[in-house]
Formats: structure tokens, sequence, C-alpha cells
């Protein structure tokens, strides 16, 4: 390991830092509870992959971000949407198809993007976005611009060769960029083991970049971690890595429902009752009396109610025009098939 | 004696038959063993060939596509499971630079007998990159055998054919219909390349249709039969080789054709087997050839975008009485 495992530091941050931080685990929660009742309850078209269980990576990494900061994200990508500051409505209104959604309806759950917050979008293929995380980095060189790209991917995304071509090229071009491999121990219904040989943060050392591993269920660790990487990388000292140790909760997929094939329901219940990041934060800022448990319970409450109105607000929103279907093929073309020469017919 | 199977079950009984008749026939690919693929089309094989024949893999497309070429090259005749036909993408080196050339390339020296299995098909609301209908792009690619089974009864015997084939080939299977189920014998039988089916024999039109669209077709020309308009439907079942005889012959019988694929309209499939009736068949014609193919668009997610995006049996319909009452779809 390249780094020192940094300890959760008190003293960089004020009662409001951690109350955001607080909120936005809840809120991730709460859209993801949300999202999967609009799956059973087929109202939601198609499937989505529920981020539930890795809160605290998000949120601890978000968190160390400006809206000039950039992102890229996975297809399980609610929560990297929600901490990098996406509000609720268009969101639901994306993951239902709706001309409101981020995207106008057209993106869906696997491919959010949310441009005003410096989100470059989810992504279907896996480790479709090393590439292009690594380029935003070098795009901030070659702007003289001071921000910092973090690459979210999951292990499954390190047997993707083309993580290799960028590293080489992010560790000889010294590019502000951060690579946030959330290991959430299964790649689909394979065990990581089975698929990732040696060690991550071996792979990112042979490049001569950094790496950290750090538990990913606690936000505050993440968070200052992060701090720092994003620091020296604005200082051109980066490329980095980190190895964050999380869990999904739900299957690979809202319909993933039957697994005990590939994952014990005891191993599911171990990190949900002593692992998880909310929970055991919230006890946290009981514990430093930052917060009270009734406190508590009232955000709880007011953001479940604020993402149940948002997903009523998305059930009766309405669903682009028709005539949307071939506009936004083309930058600086309206309608594609106008465009295309005869392509209607 | 014949019974009722799924597309995904004739599909793993043509794995199983293959793998039982060659000990050189492996399977390879992202949860393959297990887990059975997402779609389960693969499920129970590896109980019975273990893990040394359905090899699970990282998700490392290149990697274990050019492993393939490579253990093809060597005696094996591995099957490669591709999850979405959309990560064709990702292999086309392998699949395009290097199992497409190399017999050609080795002055026939080297063979590269395998087998990519994928899939195709939108509507399933799984937005622009797990929707993509991708035949045309490697059908263009000269030494790519290329198979789009419409019905379990295809699916199964397109599958031992290409198992057995010393070509590389691309089979697509489209993901909505891993459900539905056909006839299937229950003895051993093939279905050799380059043959098409005729699958209703008609006077007045020529719907030529792959894959799921073969549905679409059948479904339009029920409902045209109701307006008195007879329409002969043509399965091509494999697009490289192409059976332009049986195409030619029917329209030379009804001398008026629709052409339906699910890919992209623009340069696709459409394009290429409506180019041949109208260079071969044009003295029979009444009516330009009409293509009819995925709207030039990505694959939008919304369910109101979606559907408008793919060729439909109203619009195949339409069309039809459109150019078999003499309304020239294209005059200017
Ligand atoms: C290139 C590519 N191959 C395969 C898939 C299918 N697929 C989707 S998610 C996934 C597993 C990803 O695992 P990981 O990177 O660990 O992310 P996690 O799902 O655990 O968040 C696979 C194989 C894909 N979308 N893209
Ligand atoms: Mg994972």
């Amino acid at each position: 390991m390249g780094g020192d495992k940094p300890v959760s530091d008190t003293r960089t941050h004020n009662t409001e830092d951690y109350l955001r931080m607080y909120k936005q685990m809840v809120r991730i929660r709460a859209f993801e509870d949300n999202a999967n009742q609009l799956y059973l309850s087929a109202k939601m078209p198609g499937l989505t992959h529920m981020y539930s269980g890795q809160e605290a990576v998000a949120v601890g990494i978000c968190e160390a971000l400006t809206d000039e900061d950039r992102i890229t994200s996975t297809h399980r990508g609610h929560g990297h949407c929600v901490a990098k500051g996406a509000e609720f409505k268009a969101m639901f209104c994306e993951l239902l198809g709706k001309e409101e959604g981020y995207c106008r309806g057209k993106g869906g759950s696997m491919h959010i993007a949310d441009q005003s917050h410096g989100n470059l979008g989810a992504n279907a293929i896996v480790g479709g976005s090393m590439g292009i995380a690594t380029g935003a980095a070098l795009s901030a060189k070659q702007l003289g611009k001071d921000f910092v790209t973090v690459c979210f991917f999951g292990d499954g995304a390190t047997a993707q060769g083309l993580w290799y071509e960028v590293m080489n090229m992010a560790a000889l071009w010294k590019l502000p960029v951060i690579y946030a491999c959330e290991n959430n121990g299964y790649s689909e219904y394979t065990k990581t083991e089975e698929i990732a040989a040696g060690s991550l943060t071996a792979r990112a050392e042979a490049f001569g970049i950094e790496a950290f591993e750090v538990d990913g269920q606690d936000v505050l660790a993440v968070n200052e971690l992060t701090n720092q990487l994003v620091e020296r990388c604005r200082n051109g000292e980066g490329p980095f890595f980190m190895e964050l140790k999380t869990y999904r909760y739900h299957g690979h997929h809202v319909g993933d429902i039957n697994r005990d094939y590939y994952r014990s329901k005891d191993e599911e219940a171990e990190w949900k009752n002593v692992r998880d990041p909310i929970t055991n934060f919230g006890k946290w800022l009981e514990d430093q009396n930052i917060l009270s448990a009734d406190e508590l319970v009232a955000i709880n409450n007011e953001i479940k109610a604020e993402a149940e109105a948002a997903v009523e607000y998305a059930l009766n929103a309405p669903y682009p025009d028709t005539s949307e279907v071939d506009m936004h093929v083309f930058a600086g073309v309206d309608h594609a098939l106008d465009y295309l020469g005869g392509a209607r017919g | 004696m014949t019974r009722e199977v799924t597309f995904s079950k004739a599909v793993n009984e043509a794995i199983a038959e293959e793998m039982r008749r060659d000990p050189t026939v492996f399977l390879i690919g992202e949860d393959v063993a297990e887990a059975g693929t997402p779609f389960k089309v693969l499920s129970g094989l590896v109980e019975e060939f273990g893990t040394g024949r359905v090899i699970d893999t990282p998700i490392s497309e290149p990697g274990f596509m050019g492993m393939a070429v490579g253990a093809a090259m060597t005696g094996s005749r591995p099957i490669v499971d591709l999850m979405f036909g959309d990560f064709i993408y990702l292999v086309m080196d392998q699949l395009c630079n290097q199992a497409a050339k190399t017999h050609y390339m080795s002055g026939g020296k080297l063979k590269v007998p395998l087998v990519l299995r994928t899939n195709m098909g939108a509507t399933r609301r799984s937005a622009a990159q797990h929707s993509q209908s991708l035949q045309a792009i490697v059908a263009h690619i000269p030494g790519l055998k290329v198979a789009m089974p419409s019905s379990a009864y295809e699916a199964k015997g397109l599958l031992k054919t290409a198992i057995r084939d010393d070509n590389p080939v691309v089979i697509f299977e489209d993901k909505l219909m891993y459900q539905d189920k056909a006839l299937v014998p229950e003895e051993e039988y093939l279905i050799p390349f380059g043959q098409a089916n005729v699958k209703r024999e008609g006077r007045d039109i020529t719907l030529v249709a792959t894959s799921s669209m073969v549905q679409v077709a059948e479904e339009a020309a029920d409902a045209l039969a109701k307006d008195g308009i007879s329409a002969e439907i043509i399965d091509p079942r494999t697009i490289v080789p192409l059976d332009e005889e049986t195409i030619l012959n029917s329209v030379r019988k009804t001398s008026r054709a629709i052409v339906i694929d699910e890919g992209h309209q623009s340069y696709g499939v459409t394009a290429e087997i409506a180019a041949r009736i109208s260079a071969k068949a044009f003295y029979h014609l009444d009516a330009p050839v009409i293509r009819m193919g995925a709207m030039d668009v990505p694959v939008p997610f919304s369910p109101a975008l979606e559907d408008l995006t793919v060729p439909t049996a109203a619009g195949v319909a339409d069309n039809a009485r459109k150019i078999c009452r003499g309304e020239l779809l294209h005059a200017a």
C-alpha cells in the first residue's frame, strides 16, 4: 500500500458539514427505497441498480468536490448523482422517462447526467467512463483549469483493459484524476476474488500511482482521504487510486431477488446490521452530542416525505412529445431525420 | 416427434448436444456458469460439463474474445457468450481484424472455428447502450458468417450448424424472444446456412423479415389478409450467406417487396437486401422496394419515444397497402 491509512479527523469539519453528509446519505437511501418500490409496483420502465449500502462512498467523495469538479458514474449511479447535488424530482422524472427528467427521458436510470453539478453521466458500459474521466482531467490541464475529476467504477470494472491504458497516460502526464473503485465484493453474480487476480492497489502502484485502501462504510474516513487527494491533484500531484471496501444491499439489479445461490442471507444481514454507514454515522453524531436521536428521526422523516412527494410529482409528469424522438442526435441540428437527407422513408 | 420449447431452451439444447458430441467445444463468457447468464439461457450446462468447459470470465470482453480466436486456431471450438449485442463494439478488433481475416491472410492454412453468440432488440426500456441491433456492422466484414434465428426451431438448428462450421459465425438472438415457444423436433436436426425459409406463401407482396421482425411481418400479413392482400413472408435465417435466389423468386412472383430488419435503417441489412432485389428483379417490380429498419437515432429510454423507433406490424401493413394500391411511396 502506497499511502497511510487516514484517520477520521474531526478538527477539519464543523457541524454543518456533518449534517450535510448525514442528510445526503439518507437522501440516497430514500431515493433508492422509492426507486425499488417503483420497480416492485411495476411503475418503472426497465430495470435499475440500487446503490443502497454504498452511500458513504459517494457522499464522502463528493463532499470533497466543488460543482466545477467532475465525476463519471456507473450503472449503479443514483448515489453519485444525488451526492453531486442532483435533486429528486428531475431524477425520478428521468427514471420514469418523463420530459422533466435530467435527460428529458432519453437516458433513464443508467444514463443520468447532471451538467450543472459536474456529473458527466452514468454509463451502462462497465468501465466505459474510464477514458472519459481521464480525458476530462487532460482537458483541465490543457485549459489551465484546476478542476479535479473522480472516476467511479466497481471492482468488476477493473477487468477492463481500458483502465490500464488510461492509468498509464494519467501517470505519465500527471493528470488530476482520482480513480475510485467501489469494491462491493461482487461483479454481477460472481465474487470479486473469482474475477480479480492479485491486488487492485498493486495494479495502480505498478504505474507509479499512489494507492489507498479505505473503509467505504466510514463517511468521515472517505471524506478525509478525498480532501487530501483533491488538494494534491490541484497541486499537480495526481493521479491517485482508492479502493473503497463496501457492500450493495440489494441484488445486482432490482429484479435479482433470489440470490442465495451466490450470496448468503447471513452475509447480507451482517453488513446491514453491523456496518451500515448511515446508522453508524448517526450513532457517532449522537455520541458527539451533535444531534439527538429525535433530531435524527426528524431528518429521516423529512427526507422520506420529500422523496415521496418527488415520486408523486414524477408519476404525474408528462412524457416528452413524440417529436423529441429525433432531437439531440447531433448538436446544432433540431431534427436528425430531416438533416439525414430522406432518412424518414 | 416434436414438442414445444422456448427459444432459450432450444439454444441450451443445441449447445449441450454439441458439447456432448465434440469434446473440443467449450463455452466462455461472463456469468455463464453458475448464473447461466442474466437471461438464464445457459442454466444447467455447468452442472453437466463442469467449470472446465463452461468458463466464467472477468468483464474483459476484448480479452476473452481474443483468447477464443487463439483457441479456435489451435484445435478448440469455442462458443463465446457476449452478454449484450451492444458490447460488440468492445470486441471489434479481435472479431473483425483477427477472427475474420486469419483464414484469408494465411492463404487458407489457419482456421478460426468459433461462434460468437450475442443478442439484439429494443423495446425492453434498456436505453441506448443495451438495445442495439448491430448485425449490419458485422455482416459488412468479409470472413464472418451471420445468423439471425427467428424462433426456437431456427435457434437450435442454426446454432448447431454454427458450432460445426470452420469459420467465425456471429449469431444474434432477439432477447425479447427468449421465452417464446415453437415446435422443435425431438430428433437431431441442423439448418444449413444460406437457406431462407418461406414462412408463408402469398401472391401480392413479399415481406423479407429477419429475427423477431418475422413476427411483425406475420402480424402484418394477417391484417393484410383481411383486406384481401396476400403477403408472402421470407425469413433469410442467415444474412451472410444470403439466400438471394429464394428472395428473388418470391419477388418475381409478387412484384413488390418490403424488407424489415431491426438494425438502423441507413446503411443497414434492409439496404443490402433491397439493393439486391432492385438490381436483380428490377423488371419484375411494380413498385420501389421499401426498407423498414430502426429509426436512425440512438434507442431512447422513454417508453413514449422508444416504441416509435422500431418497425411495427401496423407500419408494415400500412406501407404494404400503399404499394399494393399503386401509391409509389417515393414518387417525387
Ligand atoms: C462492457 C460491459 N460488460 C458487461 C456488462 C454487464 N454488466 C453490467 S454491471 C456488471 C457487473 C459490474 O460489476 P462492478 O464493476 O463490480 O459494479 P457493481 O455492479 O458491483 O456496482 C456487468 C458484468 C456491461 N454493462 N458492460
Ligand atoms: Mg462490484
